[in-house]
């Protein structure tokens, strides 16, 4: 597929982002929020509520997660506007001015002094004043650097390794020369093969930092274990699928690279990207927890190669889900986008399948649902870092 | 048809890529990297998506896969035996 003149349908945020999907979101900040975000969300047909259970009692580094969390969430460029909720009005404007500085109309409201049914009446007549306004947005033609891109593999097993994962990797190679700017994640999940990464850093400090994050998360690993973490990583599912050590998994894990990119920066957890290429993010290999931090970072589409099937989706984050396993198409089609088991039949080739990934990301980018999204999975995982005070 | 499909033909082990393979039979392997043939027959009933011995390996011998390192063996297994959470293990936990 030859990538130079292609261009993709988005809608243009205040601040130059371009978004796939025009969603208004409804976000609480704590859990005390959640049954007044869902209230306003049913008044309001057309928003989204993202209940979540925690922004309570978190310090230090963990709260400042949070914080990103939430504020990345609603100044992603698939977010039109952002009603936020919070039990009272100080950090319910901490988040929505981080937000609103992205240009886009936000409004917030505290519960304390006011109740739950008065904060939905007052939330509820700007939530429809928001919709409609998005309603009438229109999408316009832009070229492909500003989609950004992200990847994480699910449910993987040894087709993964094979097939789907390869085939991120060679749609990755095609989208890196142009502009594009991409992601990945997982860091455990590169054990046994960290040096490989390393090695596709592109300078000095990226590689440094690149082997503080891996590191850093061996020592947890380390502090907390009581096994070989058979069963949490590979996980029952990997297991069960054939992969048998977190080595193989990660062998399979990095093909998602593919040959060509280098690493161009690397991510704390908290962090965003401050140009195109390649960008390692820090997080967990839990599906959802990583998907949802890069939504936070500003990625607008993700391409989710599984093995044994993995269903999760994002609420603003479309999720494409493709898979090399014969027995996961037919037994869990309703969740798979694109169906890569050919490859290991000899009847398509790498670059065949990257393009037919590369095909369904144009047409998930101009509008078509996604699996994930048409099956309501909304999966949104706030990644923590130790107890709550 | 394709049964099992092997990486780097360095590696000790391929992946089955179909359902059903049964103790005994004939199987058709495809090199991917080499796109080369290889012809083993199963030792074991092997799942869909696990892996078979395609050399030798003795008990503490390293495994290796995508041309890498990628486990020790805990026991000795032969060419065609399913190898897995059984005799292979990790080397970094």
């Amino acid at each position: 597929m030859d990538l130079t003149k292609s261009t993709f349908w988005g809608y243009k945020r205040e601040n130059g982002r371009v978004g796939v999907r025009n969603h208004v979101i409804v976000l609480p900040v704590d859990d005390l929020s959640n049954a007044a975000a869902e209230a306003v969300a049913n008044n309001i047909k057309g928003t989204l509520a993202i209940p979540h259970p925690y922004g309570r009692l978190q310090f230090g580094a963990d709260l400042d997660l949070h914080f990103h969390t939430l504020i990345g969430t609603g100044s992603n460029p698939n977010v039109a506007a952002v009603i936020v909720i919070c039990i009272e009005d100080g950090w319910a404007k901490k988040v929505a001015d981080a937000i609103a500085a992205t240009g886009k109309p936000v409004a917030y409201f505290g519960i304390e002094q006011h109740g739950d049914h008065d904060t939905i009446l007052r939330a509820s007549k700007k939530a429809k004043e928001f919709v409609q306004w998005a309603s009438e947005l229109r999408r316009e033609e832009r070229a492909l650097k500003d989609l950004w891109v992200s990847t994480k593999c699910g449910e993987s097993d040894t087709t993964s390794g094979c097939g789907a994962n390869p085939t991120v990797g060679n749609a990755f190679d095609k989208l890196y020369g142009h502009g594009v700017t991409l992601a990945f994640g997982e860091t455990t999940e590169l054990t046994g093969g960290e040096h490989l990464v390393a090695a596709r850093c592109r300078t000095p400090e990226v590689k440094k930092k690149f082997q503080f994050m891996f590191d850093r998360y061996q020592g947890i690993v380390e502090a907390h274990k009581t096994s070989d973490l058979r069963d949490s990583q590979p996980t029952k599912g990997n297991i069960e699928g054939g992969l048998t050590t977190i080595e193989e998994k990660a062998l399979g894990n990095i093909q998602k690279i593919g040959r060509k990119c280098m690493i161009d920066g690397v991510l704390d957890k908290h962090e965003t990207p401050t140009g195109p290429g390649l960008w390692f993010i820090d997080s967990s290999s839990a599906a959802a927890e990583m998907v949802t931090l890069c939504a936070a970072a500003g990625y607008t589409v993700h391409l989710f190669p599984t093995g044994q099937g993995n269903v999760i989706g994002n609420p603003i984050l479309p999720v494409i889900k493709l898979c090399a396993n014969p027995r996961t198409v037919r037994t869990m089609a309703e969740h798979v986008d694109v169906d890569v088991s050919g490859l290991l039949r000899k009847e398509m080739n790498p670059d065949q399948a990257g393009d037919a990934l590369l095909e369904c990301m144009f047409r998930t980018a101009n509008g078509r649902l996604t699996a994930a999204e048409a099956l309501g999975h909304r999966e949104f995982v706030l990644t923590r870092l130790y107890e709550s005070a | 048809m394709i049964h099992f499909v092997v990486h780097d033909e360095g590696d000790s082990v391929g992946v089955v890529v179909v359902e059903g393979v049964k103790s005994g039979q004939k199987l058709n392997g495809w090199i991917m990297d080499q796109d080369k043939d290889i012809a083993i027959d199963a030792k074991s009933d092997i799942p869909i998506g696990h892996k078979l011995a395609i050399k030798a390996l003795k008990s503490g011998d390293t495994v290796i896969k995508y041309g890498v390192d990628i486990g020790k063996t805990i026991a000795d297994i032969a060419v065609g035996e399913h190898t897995h959470v059984q005799n292979l293990r990790t080397k970094r936990w």
